[in-house]
């Protein structure tokens, strides 16, 4: 404070040393920049916080037979959950089964010097406005393009085909395979964008060795570039996978929110997220506290997830950085 | 490129009689070359939904647009006309809204992130709720915004639709301006140093100067995806049919309208009107959100 003193006048706009008004300001403005750290952090414990106390009711009331029972009914007050979980799974695996393969497929294109420059920047945007559209569009365009078009499909297997389980049902409209399709959509981008990191991690001259070692190009792919990225490519799905399982309006639009447990592809299902967008807006009191379970229920699902997901990230960068 | 340009067919393979190219029908490049093909057909593929949506969007909602829709209430029932002016305006307010939290607020826990206290255990807490929060099912926002606004004010709301979207765009607006941040040269901040700058003063005078188109593409992709988003919105925000705005004096405590949630509602209704508003409506949303990424990618470039 006694140099901010003995600075001489003149030059007081120009240089000098930092005036008390600019520590002051220093001090605010480092203050309000952790402040602004923290309130993240709390915001993400008010979520949790929020949610978990909104559910104490119903979990003490229904416990973990919540989890296991199958009926929801709000007029006889039973509520369970399994189908809308075992409905999340299913079309979260079949989206990721669908999406996974074009979305790897896409990143060994992007990446692979399959395409001159120019070309792949436009298949580069085209994975780019794949993600950019809003779910509640794809929902739209599944149920006005997809649906139609997959039940002649849906039913022809089912006449032919219908003794397999998959196959037991006709497409009546919305059903699991049209919402896992478009879901499938909605996820490569996900996928393709994190596999196309984990390939460029990949040095250069790894190639060249499998190159000079006489390999085709698809020897190089599959045996050594694939296998070097391979724990990132599966981050990439893992992280597709969580993606999934929260998407919500696609699925609200397609699946045909019927809770039942059927192993075929053409039944109407439902999800987790499906149900809370559904019926969050004419819940009344009982029934939010339920919906909050089940809220918490698909938080500590996608949580388990996504951190599973970042961990393995985290391990594929550590290795490739260490050779 | 130039040995994967040569393509499979042509690698060179030193053998014994030192053949140095390889025939189209050895068996090795025939699988190199059906591979390649089925990549290509499986990229191909990949494009069909997105050109098939975009066709979709601009035959079918294409038809409906012009004035009319953009200025006036959607229409009840049978009624045929109308629009959803009101809706675009509730989806302008609410993302409005929600960059006004999460902008702020992003941007200075990104400069805590990036320079105060990089490795600081707050920094790696912090850091580590922010990807969780990327990961965050959107629904879920809405549930918690519900939780601390709706159940506490008693009504559907703007306000309650807009801190659940800015729950959706804060990880963008931080991760991206971190590393904006981040990737400021050291030399410019050492010379701000050298200057005689204080710490704040090196940081709003150059770093986020510096740092300004960077985080300009975060926060427009923010913005993108919380206008897209309808699942947080359809229990908050609700629906409307009618203006949020009487006048000049906005009526934010009560149900909002917005685009993706009357494109919801509208694509289950059984009226042909209706339907062809839902289309019409999601051209002008696929508009907006793809002129805010283009836009982004513009600044994006400057940096």
């Amino acid at each position: 404070m006694k140099l901010a003193a003995q600075r001489p006048a003149v030059s007081a706009s120009i240089s000098g040393p930092p005036s008390r008004l600019d520590y002051a300001a220093d001090r605010v403005f480092r203050l309000m920049a952790q402040g602004g750290t923290w309130l993240v952090l709390l915001l993400l414990a008010a979520i949790i916080w929020e949610i978990g106390t909104k559910a104490a009711a119903a979990i003490g009331r229904y416990g973990a037979h919540f989890l296991t029972s199958t009926t929801w009914d709000v007029g006889r007050q039973q509520f369970g959950v399994l189908p809308h979980i075992w409905g999340t799974m299913y079309s979260s695996l079949l989206a990721l089964a669908i999406g996974g393969f074009f979305g790897i497929a896409m990143a060994i294109f992007l990446t692979q010097d399959f395409l001159p420059p120019r070309l792949a920047h436009v298949f580069r945007i085209v994975v780019e406005l794949l993600a950019a559209i809003p779910s509640v569009v794809y929902g739209l365009w599944g149920l006005f393009v997809v649906v139609p078009a997959m039940r002649p499909l849906a039913d022809a297997a089912y006449q032919h085909l219908g003794w397999i389980p998959f196959f037991g049902t006709t497409l009546s409209g919305p059903g699991l395979a049209p919402a896992s399709l478009v879901l499938a959509i909605m996820i490569l981008p996900t996928v393709a964008a994190v596999s196309q990191d984990a390939l460029r991690l990949v040095p250069y001259r790894v190639k060249e060795a499998a190159y000079g070692m006489g390999t085709t190009r698809w020897e190089a792919i599959l045996k050594v570039l694939l296998p070097a990225a391979s724990t990132g490519i599966f981050g990439a799905l893992v992280l597709g996978f969580g993606r999934a399982l929260g998407e919500t309006m696609a699925l609200a639009m397609l699946i045909g929110n019927s809770n039942q447990i059927a192993l075929s592809l053409f039944a109407p299902a439902n999800t987790l997220a499906a149900l809370l967008a559904l019926n969050f807006p004419e819940a009344g009191p009982r029934e939010v506290e339920v919906l909050m379970y089940a809220a918490l229920v698909l938080l500590a699902i996608t949580l388990l997830v996504n951190l599973l997901g970042e961990a393995i990230m985290r391990r594929s960068a550590r290795r490739l950085a260490a050779r | 490129m130039s040995i994967a340009g040569h393509g499979a067919a042509t690698t060179a393979t030193v053998g014994a009689s030192a053949r140095l190219t390889r025939s189209w029908l050895d068996r090795r490049a025939l699988r190199s070359l059906l591979l390649t093909s089925a990549t290509w057909a499986a990229a191909l593929m990949a494009a069909v939904p997105l050109v098939s949506v975009l066709y979709m969007l601009v035959v079918r909602g294409g038809a409906r647009l012009g004035r009319e829709v953009l200025v006036e209430l959607p229409p009840a029932g049978f009624e045929l006309g109308g629009g959803f002016g009101n809706a675009v305006m509730g989806t302008i307010v609410m993302v409005g809204l929600a960059a006004l939290v999460a902008i702020p607020l992003g941007v200075l826990a990104a400069v805590f992130l990036a320079e105060l206290g990089p490795s600081s255990s707050l920094a790696r807490v912090a850091r580590f709720a922010t990807k969780t929060l990327t990961g965050f099912p959107s629904v879920l926002a809405g549930v918690f915004a519900y939780a601390a606004i709706v159940l506490t004010t008693g009504t559907y709301s703007a306000p309650a639709g807009g801190l659940a979207l800015a729950v959706l765009m804060l990880p963008t607006v931080i991760l991206t301006a971190e590393e904006a941040i981040k990737a400021v040269p050291r030399i410019t901040r050492d010379a701000a140093f050298g200057m005689g700058c204080t710490r704040t003063q090196v940081i709003l005078k150059v770093l986020l100067p510096t740092a300004l188109p960077g985080i300009l593409t975060g926060v427009m992709l923010g913005i993108a995806r919380a206008a897209g988003e309808t699942a947080p919105l359809l229990f908050t925000a609700l629906s409307s049919s009618y203006w949020l705005f009487e006048g000049i004096r906005p009526h934010l405590m009560q149900p909002t309208a917005s685009l993706a949630v009357l494109i919801y509602n509208f694509s289950g209704m059984p009226f042909d009107n209706q339907i062809e508003l839902a289309w019409t409506a999601s051209l002008v949303l696929v508009l907006m959100v793809l002129v805010i990424n283009v836009l982004s990618r513009l600044v994006g470039r400057r940096a």
